[in-house]
């Protein structure tokens, strides 16, 4: 790894400053993420702001809703009573990814600004347009079974790897972040971006920002809601394809939905036309499987991805039936 | 005298293990590090260490280090306690597990700088002199390994799934104990090891 100067902040306001003066320094969180990159050499700072220390780790009850600072913990959350009783489908999320030893020290802003798994991108020998722009994408000839079915571009295949952003995407979670010039509110939904032509930009973060904390709005989800991982083994491991699935039920007519799929594009992939397409429909096998279909429209498959096609609508379907509480 | 030929088998072992990881480090070390055109600045940069507070099994120690040692090399370089394994060194199997502050984290992608002021608990802490903490002797009793190298790193894991609450029953103890990989497929005597620990009822 190489060598890099180390500073620790303890407020926000100290964290910022310290960017806006060497804004080729990188904060650390837990540092699951950033420090795996730089021993393999993808990523380089001369400086890492530890940020691990800033006060903003309390979940907190707000009006309509939860404000989870950024500095929480994976496991702290996913372990939180308000959180389990609200918004199960973010505790599910949250216990499917990484291991126990990876969210205790895994934060909610760093969750969300991991950076994919594509093997390219970590190999530093092999073209990556993500890791340096311009050198082509390895993966959209190469070895792509983990690779996205939507949204891609001629310069980036790849996925975003988080569970926990699926559920949140799912459960219309806003970012708040903060800068220079403020605090300022993106929508979960726009936080992420799709590759297009630039696809070394993962989100719409400034990179003088900080993110302080993500919300979420009250939720009817709190009875309906499953969150299905399907991966190479049981546990441990980084989504084929995963679905957030939530119902608000009346008997068994569907009041609202909604629905989110992870593994299967550069950002958490909401669906809204399926959610909305399922509002007042009976619960059945047969709703689940049109909406499945009606969320594959447009998947577009590689070389060693095609398998998704068919995993990704029956997941769908899988959580459907889960959250509904109809079982197989 | 036994405990003496025990001390040479140990040795021994490190020995063996010493060379091995010499060998596979020549094997692993990624060409690329070499042909890296900034590779010798790198070696040559002056590495500035800063000062570093933690609590380790009880002892505080005021330490030196660069910013970049993780706590894992940390602990077996520096302190010596190579009790703490060295596996993958990418979060991907736990031998490197410990508490830090009663928390179980991988020490290979924790930065020792950002430990300062915790308390580090790693499997040289845990026993009470000669008696052997509860888990150690579970995993005795069970054969809760084979060749022992994810070991360490399994007891430290299991105390904390413990300790959280996640071992009521051999599913969520498979699924909170799924951070530690072992090779040798020791899982079925690892799981009950944890269940006669959590049913005996003893504080760990
Ligand atoms: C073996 C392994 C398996 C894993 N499996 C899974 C899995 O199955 N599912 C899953 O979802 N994840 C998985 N992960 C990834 C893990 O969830 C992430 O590494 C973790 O969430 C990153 O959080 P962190 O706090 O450690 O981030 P860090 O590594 O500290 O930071 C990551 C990035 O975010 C930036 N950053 C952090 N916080 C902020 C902030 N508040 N504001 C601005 N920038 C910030 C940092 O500068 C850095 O660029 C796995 C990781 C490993 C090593
Ligand atoms: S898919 Fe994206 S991350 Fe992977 S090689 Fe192509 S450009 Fe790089
Ligand atoms: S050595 Fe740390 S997880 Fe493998
Ligand atoms: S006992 Fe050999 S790796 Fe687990």
């Amino acid at each position: 790894m190489k060598a890099f100067q180390y500073v620790r902040a303890n407020t926000a306001k100290s964290a910022l400053e310290a960017l806006a003066k060497d804004p080729s320094a990188q904060f650390i969180a837990g540092g699951t993420n950033l420090v795996d990159l730089m021993k393999r050499g993808v990523t380089a700072p001369d400086k890492l702001i530890d940020i691990s220390r800033l006060p903003l780790n309390k979940i907190e009850k707000v009006a309509n809703g939860v404000r989870i600072g950024a500095m929480s913990l994976n496991s702290q959350v996913a372990d939180d009573k308000l959180i389990l009783e609200k918004w199960p489908l973010l505790a599910q999320a949250l216990n499917a990814g990484a291991s126990a030893q990876l969210r205790n020290k895994a934060t909610v802003g760093g969750n969300m600004l991991q950076r994919t798994r594509c093997g390219y991108f970590y190999d530093t020998e092999m073209p990556c347009n993500k890791r340096q722009p311009g050198t082509g994408c390895g993966a959209k000839e190469g070895y792509n079974r983990m690779h996205a079915i939507f949204g891609t571009s001629e310069h980036c295949i790849a996925v975003h790897p988080s569970d926990m952003c699926v559920a949140l995407v799912a459960l219309d979670a806003a970012v708040v972040v903060q800068g220079p010039k403020g605090e300022r509110t993106i929508p979960f939904t726009e936080f992420h971006r799709l590759p297009g032509d630039r696809p070394e930009k993962d989100n719409t973060l400034g990179k003088d920002e900080l993110i302080v904390a993500v919300t979420l709005p009250d939720s009817p989800y709190t009875q309906h809601a499953h969150y299905l991982k399907v991966r190479d083994r049981a546990s441990y491991a980084f989504a084929l394809v995963s679905v957030a699935a939530a119902l608000e039920l009346e008997g068994k007519t569907i009041k609202s939905a909604r629905l989110a799929m992870g593994g299967v594009a550069h950002k958490p992939w909401r669906l809204q036309e399926v959610e909305k397409a399922l509002v007042g429909k009976t619960v059945s096998e047969a709703t689940f499987q049109q909406a499945a279909q009606q969320a594959m429209a447009g998947a577009r498959a590689f070389e060693y991805n095609a398998f998704k096609l068919k995993l990704a609508p029956n997941t769908i379907v899988e959580a459907l039936k889960m959250a509904a509480g109809l079982t197989a | 005298m036994k405990t003496s030929k025990k001390t040479i088998e140990n040795e021994a072992r490190r020995d063996f293990l010493k060379q091995s990881s010499v060998l596979s480090a020549l094997v692993l070390s990624p060409e690329k590090a070499i042909k890296d055109p900034n590779w010798d600045e790198k070696i040559a940069a002056p590495f500035e260490k800063v000062p570093l507070k933690l609590e380790i099994n009880g002892v505080k120690h005021t330490l030196n280090v660069e910013p970049r040692t993780t706590l894992l090399d940390l602990l077996r370089e520096q302190l010596h306690l190579t009790g703490t394994k060295k596996g993958c060194d990418y979060g991907q199997c736990g031998a490197c597990t410990v508490h830090s502050d009663g928390q179980r984290i991988n020490s290979c992608l924790t930065l020792a700088v950002t430990e300062e002021g915790k308390k580090i608990t790693t499997i040289e802490g845990l026993a009470k002199g000669d008696t052997l903490h509860p888990m150690q002797e579970a995993f005795v009793k069970h054969d809760g390994f084979q060749c022992g190298y994810c070991t360490p790193g399994q007891i430290m894991s299991a105390v904390a799934c413990i300790r959280e609450g996640h071992a009521n029953s051999e599913d969520e103890i498979r699924e909170y104990m799924s951070g530690n990989i072992c090779r040798c497929g020791a899982y079925p005597n690892i799981v009950d090891a944890i269940m006669d620990v959590k049913k005996g009822g003893q504080t760990v």
